[in-house]
């Protein structure tokens, strides 16, 4: 077979780490391009976070006795948070449909670089999209009785860069298996709600009634919504009273489960939902 | 008409053989039940222009998904630029850049970011990106629309931006999928200079598949693929030549008189098409006189053309391409699950 050296100024890329990393690199900085260029979408997922935040938070308030320690829009901050960090992940995964819809994911598929630097890439991307969108959400910490503690901000962005690179793994998942954009948007619609519902983002799950306690306890959102929850509480001033009722740590039985648990917990969903999407990826029949 | 299977061959391509940049030897693709290519073999030389010529659904799109290491082969083996599809797909690709059917383009991006994201991901220096850059803008005549979304381009413009796109990373060869399907006739004689421009600056191998005999005479050697099967493989020339048949086209008053007498008279199989009677005859320029002096059906005009490509195919395969075109599409069109399964 015949040899023939590359031009002069082209690199032969090997399968090298470095390679992959730069393909991650690439792939991310594009959605973010996308994300910038496309203000609609930057607002509308903003939306519905704003709308539970201050509408249904502040009506739902109202309608409580004030005890005096905690307003129930302190209660569903983090909560808050958390849908908008979902929708935001799940959003970015459709895009891998779009992507096929238009034909550009072959683009990428076709390129010298493993089909995992290219999911990881897009995860990686709406993972960056998604904390920024959470961090306008945690921008309006005061305004429902949160202080601003750099402390605090740290941690939930940790938690949210966590927790949406999982959603947008098990969005990337789902993605994998579908060919059109009408039915991802079905699929998500149909989970998405329960699982936000389930987690506990808008009411507290330590009186619950046996079977709703056990869904939201194999709710993967669960465990993101509890740390961030307890990080914000930390952060509150609060009577004892308040604070066992509305921010009681997750537990299972009489375990209370430790944040780095519930973090590995979701760490571990999304490293299975990504490992399974890369697989889904990688077959060429 | 009998078909004469006559294996054209032309002596001056052998030399450029000798070192095949695509190399297939009985390459087999199943899906499920249906064999979507049957055992083809060829090869390309290096600097060459290659066409597979054949109806939609013939296996071009297949054969190129192989090479292009989207499809792995069921059995038989391929080597683009060296390298075993099946044993290093990472490799071939590095090699090859790819026109597909379908636009593939990121339409929220500028063309220059579509470009730019391309060469980052196949690792072209940095220092080497912007002249690239420049150079293949230039070359397709997008220099004044690089920073123009690619939304806001014609169809032309986008096919002329994808094959800027497959060259980033020079490529040693460019696979072009139906380059021109559903582009206007000028905007595809636009292509086709840029594809020849190409081919004297770069140095570089062009495979293309294409249903368009107009198309497969830009090239320097075409295969006919037809069901799966390469039926005839050489120059555009050669294969015309080994047909050795001319093909005549009479307009005559009475069809029907003309055709029974020409069987009659003459032992010649001539059939009605496209308003006029038509048969293929070796030395049609000496027959035509005769004709002209012994036939008795007034005639009213006579016209001898050398073979064309569609000729060609007619001689292999008992019919046009755009027969088999047109049952295919019916063929498509009962089996919806076929058509998605191609555009995957």
């Amino acid at each position: 077979m015949a040899t023939t050296t590359a031009p002069i100024g082209i690199r032969e890329p090997g399968g090298r780490l470095r390679d992959e990393l730069a393909a991650v690199a690439v792939v991310w900085r594009r959605e973010l391009l996308r994300f910038a260029r496309n203000r609609t979408r930057m607002i509308a997922s903003l939306v519905q976070p704003l709308l539970f935040l201050l509408i249904l938070g502040t009506g739902i308030s109202s309608m409580l006795p004030s005890s005096g320690a905690v307003n129930y829009r302190t209660f569903m901050f983090p909560g808050v948070i958390v849908l908008a960090i979902l929708f935001t992940s799940l959003g970015s995964a459709m895009s891998i449909v779009w992507d096929r819809e238009f034909g550009f994911l072959r683009e990428m598929l076709v390129a010298p670089v493993r089909r995992g630097a290219i999911v990881f890439g897009k995860c990686v991307g709406g993972a960056t999209i998604a904390t920024v969108q959470g961090l306008v959400i945690v921008a309006l910490a005061g305004v429902v009785g949160v202080p601003y503690s750099a402390g605090m901000i740290l941690e939930l962005i940790g938690i949210m860069l966590l927790g949406s690179l999982s959603f947008t793994a098990l969005g990337a998942f789902l993605a994998s298996r579908m060919q059109q954009t009408e039915s991802f948007m079905a699929v998500m619609n149909l989970v998405t709600m329960p699982m936000f519902f389930l987690s506990g983002a808008l009411f507290a799950t330590r009186n619950l009634p046996g079977w709703l306690a056990f869904l939201t306890k194999i709710d993967p959102v669960t465990y993101v919504v509890d740390p961030m929850r307890r990080v914000v509480f930390a952060h509150v001033h609060t009577t004892p009273a308040a604070r066992r009722t509305l921010a009681a740590p997750l537990t299972w039985g009489h375990w209370v489960v430790p944040i780095g648990a519930e973090l590995a917990i979701v760490a571990i969903i999304g490293a299975v939902a990504l490992g399974l999407a890369v697989l889904e990826f990688e077959r060429t029949d | 008409m009998g078909a004469t299977a006559v294996h054209a061959e032309n002596p001056a391509v052998t030399a450029a053989e000798a070192e095949p940049v695509v190399a297939v030897r009985d390459l087999v693709k199943r899906f499920d039940r249906v064999e979507a290519v049957r055992g083809i073999s060829f090869q390309v030389g290096s600097g060459e222009a290659f066409a597979f010529l054949g109806p939609n659904g013939a296996g071009k799109s297949t054969t190129i998904s192989i090479l292009c290491t989207l499809l792995r082969p069921s059995s038989g083996t391929a080597w683009v630029a060296g390298v075993n599809v099946a044993n290093d797909p990472l490799g071939v690709r590095r090699r090859i850049g790819l026109v597909f059917q379908d636009p593939t383009l990121d339409e929220y991006l500028t063309a220059e970011e579509n470009l730019r994201f391309h060469a980052e991901l196949y690792r072209v220096p940095h220092s080497v990106i912007p002249a690239r850059l420049d150079q293949m803008l230039e070359m397709v005549e997008l220099s004044g629309r690089r920073h123009d979304l690619v939304q806001t381009f014609s169809g032309g413009m986008k096919r002329r931006l994808e094959i800027a796109r497959g060259l980033m990373h020079s490529p040693r060869v460019l696979f072009l999928d139906e380059p021109t399907v559903g582009l206007d006739p000028q905007t595809r004689s636009h292509i086709w200079s840029y594809i020849s421009e190409l081919r004297s600056r770069e140095h570089i191998t062009i495979f293309l598949t294409t249903h368009y005999m107009d198309e497969a005479e830009n090239c320097e050697r075409l295969a006919i693929i037809d069901n799966g099967e390469i039926v005839a493989t050489g120059t555009p020339e050669a294969l015309k030549e080994a047909v050795a048949q001319d093909r005549i086209e009479l307009q005559v008053d009475d069809r029907d008189e003309a055709i029974a007498e020409l069987h009659d008279e003459f032992r010649i199989d001539a059939t009605f098409s496209e308003g006029s009677v038509v048969f293929y005859a070796a030395n049609g320029d000496e027959l035509a006189p005769r004709l002209l002096r012994e036939l008795k059906t007034p005639t009213r005009s006579i016209r001898i053309a050398s073979p064309t490509l569609d000729d060609v195919f007619m001689a292999y395969t008992g019919r046009t391409i755009r027969d088999a075109e047109a049952s295919e599409s019916e063929r498509m069109r009962s089996r919806p699950m076929a058509r998605a399964r191609m555009r995957r």
